[in-house]
């Protein structure tokens, strides 16, 4: 398939050009590794930011959960978790996205679960208190107090989910199959370096984009309305 | 039958790790009628904050029994309102959210919510900001939030804890004109925890003087002067002295504790004072 590709050992600028140009509008080789991709990134995250967010409440509300399951999670977190992949592989009993994703999911829930949990510790007692004094307790006082107050913890945390997602999606594709990641070791066994280097500024500019058009604007709006200062 | 009813009461906290024992506060009886307002006035660490806690619900006592409306407080509930010393307001809701925030629980219906929400930001004076954020208010307007919040409730007894005691002078005593006013408007049972003499007088029907090591009631003072109250008026200015005088004693008491030996008042009151006099009359 990569066969129409040119073969350069060294990539020029107008290579890279040329490369970006026939793979999106022309083959469309890398639109369906980016659709792929991009496919994986946001069930893993989603994924990660769901599951993170109900682990990391429980473990701030739970104390035996917190000294058993917390101490759990300290240990996996310092596993980068491209590791899992082979055993995913063997799991899955394929190399294609539900692998993947699952690497991605543990990449980032990890970080949510351990910000989502020092999130809800440290809400102020005083808003839970004025809360109890009109009448909220229990799961209410969770929802409507401890999570709202939490928001910028977990908007944080979702940043740093997303970016530790992404990079575990890019190793775990150069291993597995489908996506930019494998696009870019085929492009490699066909020392095509600009598609390599085309690959590369997507990936970038995917990255940039998230970070600035998405969390930023996010981030901004949230800490402005809860009075913060970012 | 009073309002809220504290007999008995005592509060001991114990230290687990290394099971000592620490008795804030022991034997307090008060009864505060329905319609009153008492201030419990006392010298920090006397445990005024504590038992207007337990009064809340947010605090359990150790021995003794507390009721509100004759009935056994065992926790907080809307029939208790509560401001504190920082206003504790939703930093994620608008005001107007905020004092609609109490009332969910209410199960009203969303236009008595509103309308009643509105009303009490009106008596705090604050329409104009209903659409405000916390963040973007001062901090006395910040603490009419909360006291709107709590009276939007619609509960039996207000509790204030040194609500004025972080705001700066001007604004406090603008504070002080509107709660005379609400508590005119409104004639709820109040009862507010301060270490300010002058605001205790100026606000209360009745001073309760704590005093600390051990916590306890130490004198009860009737305040029947004429509303408005003035500062410079001379029963007011003697009530303050004759207050001042058992106020100092506890105050006394805390400051040799904390400092140690070190600390001598009457010495350095001698020391310091303008028309000291030592050795003139040798």
């Amino acid at each position: 398939m990569q066969v129409e590709f040119t073969t350069t050992s060294l990539p020029s600028f107008l290579g890279t050009m040329e490369q970006l140009y026939v793979g999106f509008f022309e083959t469309q080789i890398l639109l369906g590794a980016t659709a792929i991709s991009f496919y994986r990134i946001v069930l893993g995250f989603v994924i990660a930011v769901v599951v993170g967010t109900i682990v990391g409440i429980w473990l701030a509300r739970s104390k035996a959960a917190d000294e058993t399951l917390g101490s759990l999670v300290i240990a996996l977190q310092s596993i980068p978790s491209i590791v899992w992949l082979p055993i995913m592989i063997m799991i899955f009993q394929s190399s294609g996205t539900a692998p993947i994703v699952t690497v991605v999911a543990m990449a980032g829930a990890w970080v949510m679960i351990s910000n989502m949990r020092v999130g809800i510790k440290s809400v102020e007692p005083i808003l839970i208190r004025a809360a109890q004094t009109m009448g909220y307790k229990g799961p209410e006082l969770i929802w409507k107090v401890m999570i709202p107050a939490s928001i910028p913890t977990f908007l944080s945390a979702t940043r740093l989910a997303w970016a530790f997602g992404w990079r575990a999606l890019m190793a775990a594709e150069l291993l597995g199959t489908g996506g930019l990641g494998r696009t870019l070791m085929d492009a490699r066994d066909f020392f095509n370096m600009d598609l390599v280097i085309g690959i590369m500024v997507i990936i970038a500019t995917i990255g940039l984009t998230m970070e600035y058009f998405v969390f930023r604007k996010l981030e901004k709006r949230i800490f402005s309305r809860w009075g913060l200062s970012s | 039958m009073a309002e809220v009813a504290i007999e008995n009461v005592e509060k001991t906290f114990v230290n687990e790790d290394n099971e000592n024992s620490f008795t804030v506060f022991k034997d307090i009886d008060l009864n505060v009628e329905a319609g009153e307002f008492v201030s419990l006035l006392g010298p920090s660490g006397c445990g005024k904050s504590t038992l207007l806690n337990i009064v809340a619900g947010l605090e359990q006592a150790t021995a003794g029994k507390v009721s509100a409306g004759g009935e056994p407080i065992t926790e907080p509930g809307p029939d208790r309102g509560v401001v504190f010393q920082e206003a504790a307001l939703m930093p994620w809701l608008s005001v107007l959210d905020n004092v609609r925030f109490g009332l969910k629980k209410q199960k009203l219906s969303a236009e008595e919510e509103m309308e009643r929400a509105e009303y009490f930001l009106k008596l705090v004076h604050l329409s104009k900001f209903m659409q405000s954020f916390p963040h973007e208010l001062s901090g006395g307007m910040k603490q009419r939030v909360a006291i709107a919040r709590a009276l939007a409730l619609d509960p039996d007894v207000l509790l204030m804890d040194e609500p004025f005691g972080a705001l700066d002078e001007q604004t406090r005593t603008m504070l002080h004109q509107e709660v005379q006013y609400i508590w005119e408007e409104t004639r709820k049972t109040i009862l507010f925890v301060t270490h300010n003499i002058r605001e205790s007088i100026l606000l209360s029907d009745r001073i309760v003087l704590m005093g600390t090591r051990p916590g306890r009631i130490v004198e009860t003072f009737d305040v029947d002067l004429e509303r408005p109250r003035k500062p410079s008026d001379p029963a007011f200015i003697e009530l303050e002295e004759a207050i001042n005088k058992k106020l100092a004693v506890e105050i006394d008491k805390v400051m040799r504790e904390e400092i140690g030996d070190d600390y001598n008042s009457k010495k350095s009151a001698l020391l310091y004072h303008s028309h000291r006099d030592m050795g003139d009359n040798i």
